[in-house]
């Protein structure tokens, strides 16, 4: 009887991992292939994956969140989409806006044109970096959660972020002279 | 961090906004999720019929069977948002009646 009873505690314990995370997981695979089809069946492989390994993960998270582990199986699903098809992310802000109806973005910037240098940039920079905003931005996660999903510490996550920025802002500063000119 | 990046930080915020997945997509991992569930629950099931046969386990898959009744309905609210959009009541009967077969068998042993 113990045995179904685990499986029992365990099911209860994935689906409100799935429900607590869908979206996070929905953003990080839409932001990271950037395009809606192919977010859909990598969110989808990877709770298909991480249900797999759920037992394990519990049984070794330490009562930690689960979150950058969740995280982590879509960053290596990513990884291997890349590797596998040749591909570049793309970001298409127009799909993004209309998904993102809850956020009124108009308020906090001047203009969509605006915001999709921002994601363009975001979708220059490189990988390690890019990932880092995703989790930081789209998903709220903090250098702690990041360093766990990235697999770093905190000190070089922190690092990481901070020249993330930098270079976007410069990139954005390039663009806005080019543009001027 | 000086103004500039502060800046950038608050067009990253607007930016790359959470996206909310289709209820399509939604409806399509919570099947296969229920699915995937659904093979396991019946892995154990099959690991209980075998221990049948040995006397000494006996009371113990019917009892397992109370248990596995809601195992068996893994992702239970998964399936129960499921089940409202696709086949209505007739599910949740058919579980309420599984549950009851469950808890009579239940009630025997106990007795």
């Amino acid at each position: 009887m113990g045995e179904v009873a685990d499986k029992r505690r365990l099911d209860a314990d994935f689906t409100e991992l799935y429900r607590s995370h869908l979206r996070d997981v929905y953003s990080y695979a839409y932001y990271r292939v950037g395009d809606h089809h192919d977010a859909e069946d990598l969110t989808e492989q990877t709770f298909l994956q991480a249900y797999r390994h759920f037992e394990r993960a519990q049984r070794e998270s330490d009562g930690r969140p689960l979150r950058p582990w969740l995280i982590r199986i879509a960053h290596n699903l990513a990884a291997n989409y890349y590797r596998d098809r040749s591909r570049k992310p793309q970001t298409h802000l127009e799909d993004a806006a209309i998904l993102s109806a809850p956020h009124d973005t108009e308020e906090l910037v001047e203009g969509r044109q605006e915001l999709q240098h921002v994601l363009e940039g975001v979708a220059l920079l490189p990988d390690d970096r890019r990932e880092a905003l995703i989790m930081r931005f789209a998903l709220g996660m903090d250098n702690r959660e990041i360093a766990r999903a990235l697999d770093r510490s905190e000190g070089a996550t922190k690092v990481l972020i901070h020249r993330a920025i930098k270079q976007l802002e410069k990139g954005l500063e390039d663009r806005a002279g080019g543009d001027d000119r | 961090m000086n103004a500039e990046v502060n800046d950038v930080e608050a067009l990253l915020r607007s930016a790359l906004v959470p996206i909310e997945p289709s209820e399509r997509m939604t409806d399509r991992l919570e099947r296969s999720l229920s699915d995937i569930t659904d093979i396991a629950a019946g892995e154990l099931a099959d690991w209980e019929l075998s221990a049948m046969r040995d006397p000494r386990n006996w009371g113990r898959p019917a009892a397992a069977l109370v248990v596995g009744g809601v195992a068996a309905g893994g992702l239970v609210l998964v399936r129960a948002r499921q089940a409202r959009r696709r086949e209505g009541a007739s599910v949740r009967a058919l579980e309420r009646s599984l549950r009851q077969v469950a808890g009579e068998i239940q009630s025997r042993l106990d007795g």
